[in-house]
């Protein structure tokens, strides 16, 4: 709960290397909040199986009704995109996709 | 918000990682590969460019997300604090597990069954978020179970009434989502979006807490003593939640500027004490404070001497139940070994079948 635990001498701390350690994989979680709603990523689950993984999913993210439909999809699967900013900037000075960059007189009306 | 250039122009680079092979359908090729495929981790430590991005989305107020650039120092704490945050959680189930068969009501027991079941879920939630950092649960789950990491020293205590119940959902829960609301602005975004998530089920456990002690205020004599021992039992320990006084906290500052930390420890414990004694006086309960006093000038209510050495030796395992704690875990762990076994088997002979048919 308060979860600063003060550091004691001599404490240990753990390495982040990417590797997997352990037994089942890791599975992305995506919950569809109501129908007409894109599922949207929440978080992930451990299990042995896609099976599983959508019970553990179930029981981790939608025990208020969260959710009506759940996907899982392997972690090691997904594609990332390089989120630098170079990656998505070409479309930063393109503003005449907007409607807001023309100028149209009022009496033109709804436009 | 304009960051500095990364790196140089890499329109449309291909991923630094190599995308894994997306055809393997094979259980014992994807438990190799089970990192997540969205981490980057090749390029994390030594990077001039990626420190600039860094600092200036900490400086704009953004959120740091898994793929990004960090400090070595920044990714090892969130490590370090989303674990033992975790690590809170799952253990903390144990105080209150203790009185589920005990429950007085059938809707208390419901209640508490829910409530200790949420707690199992906050644990997962943030084992998830830490994950994004490039550790694994199962090395963090080690971790706990052999002592290198720890978990909140309240959950070193014992419930040793029903009243506790009470006292852990109203005081202790209350503690936690002081703290918790807080760190929903932390600037790593799956630490700050799972305190969202675990944020809107808290209040329900304070509630669910301050029930039980209100129908205790209410009843006998006997069960107001009760209640009242409750308090007397939980209150320093749940100031002591917040952790060493200011002064003595020396991680603070860094915490702070990597917006890990919005306020100090003493801000959210007086921000704890000023909600709660106007809880305690409605229960006609007495806080085992004398000293407790209310400041007109500051407006706020004034505490008395924590009990440091206390809160020293239950963080250095020497509190009422420590070794108990850990000892129940790895237990139960190790007593569901063959549950994990028959499911990892059937996945196994599953996937074997599945690639029998596809050939
Ligand atoms: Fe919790
Ligand atoms: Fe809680």
């Amino acid at each position: 709960m308060t979860y600063e635990i003060p550091e004691l001498e001599g404490e240990e701390r753990a390495v982040a290397t990417g590797e997997a350690v352990g037994e089942w994989p890791l599975w992305e979680v995506f919950v569809r909040a109501k129908r007409g709603l894109n599922h949207v990523h929440v978080g992930s689950v451990h299990a042995a199986d896609a099976e599983t993984a959508i019970q553990n999913a179930r029981d981790t993210y939608t025990r208020r009704s969260e959710g009506v439909s759940v996907w899982v999809v392997p972690s090691a699967l997904i594609h990332a995109s390089d989120d630098s900013a170079a990656m998505f900037e070409p479309f930063e000075d393109k503003p005449y996709r907007h409607p807001t960059f023309y100028e149209i007189p009022d009496e033109v009306g709804q436009l | 918000m304009s960051l500095p250039m990364a790196h140089n122009h890499r329109f449309c680079a291909p991923a630094a990682n190599p995308p894994p092979e997306t055809n393997e359908r094979s259980f014992v090729k994807l438990r190799r590969i089970h990192t997540r495929g969205y981490l980057n981790l090749d390029h994390q430590f030594d990077d001039a460019a990626g420190e600039a991005v860094f600092d200036a989305t900490i400086a704009a107020g953004e959120k740091v997300e898994p793929r990004d650039w960090m400090p070595e120092g920044y990714r090892q704490t969130l490590i370090r604090q989303i674990a033992q945050h975790a690590h809170s959680e799952v253990i903390g189930m144990q105080p209150e597990g203790n009185w589920i068969s005990r429950a007085p009501t059938l809707q208390r027991k419901a209640i508490l069954i829910a409530k200790v079941q949420d707690e199992a879920g906050h644990g997962l939630y943030l084992y998830s978020a830490a994950e994004t950092l490039g550790i694994s649960r199962d090395e963090l789950v080690n971790m706990l179970h052999n002592g290198k990491q720890k978990y909140s020293s309240i959950f070193n205590y014992p419930t040793l009434s029903w009243a506790d119940m009470g006292a852990i959902g109203w005081l202790v829960d209350s503690a936690a989502i002081v703290n918790q609301i807080a760190l929903q602005r932390a600037s790593y975004g799956p630490y700050s979006r799972a305190m969202v998530r675990i944020c809107k089920e808290e209040s329900f456990h304070a509630r669910q807490g301050y029930s039980i002690m209100l129908a205790l205020s209410r009843g006998t004599e006997v069960q107001r003593e009760m209640m009242q021992d409750s308090i007397n039992r939980w209150w320093w320990p749940s100031l002591m939640m917040f952790g060493p006084p200011d002064a003595e906290s020396v991680h603070t500052a860094q915490s702070m500027a990597w917006g890990i930390k919005q306020y100090t420890n003493d801000e959210l414990r007086q921000e704890f004490i000023n909600q709660t004694v106007p809880q305690a006086q409605y229960l006609g309960a007495t806080l085992p404070d004398p000293e407790l006093r209310f400041d007109e000038v500051t407006q706020d209510w004034l505490i008395g001497q924590i009990d440091w050495e206390e809160f020293w030796a239950v963080v250095k395992g020497n509190g009422p139940l420590n070794r108990e704690r850990i000892a129940h875990k790895v237990r139960a762990w190790e007593d569901n070994a063959w549950v994990r076994e028959a499911a990892t088997a059937y996945a196994a002979k599953q996937a074997a079948r599945r690639v029998e048919v596809s050939a």
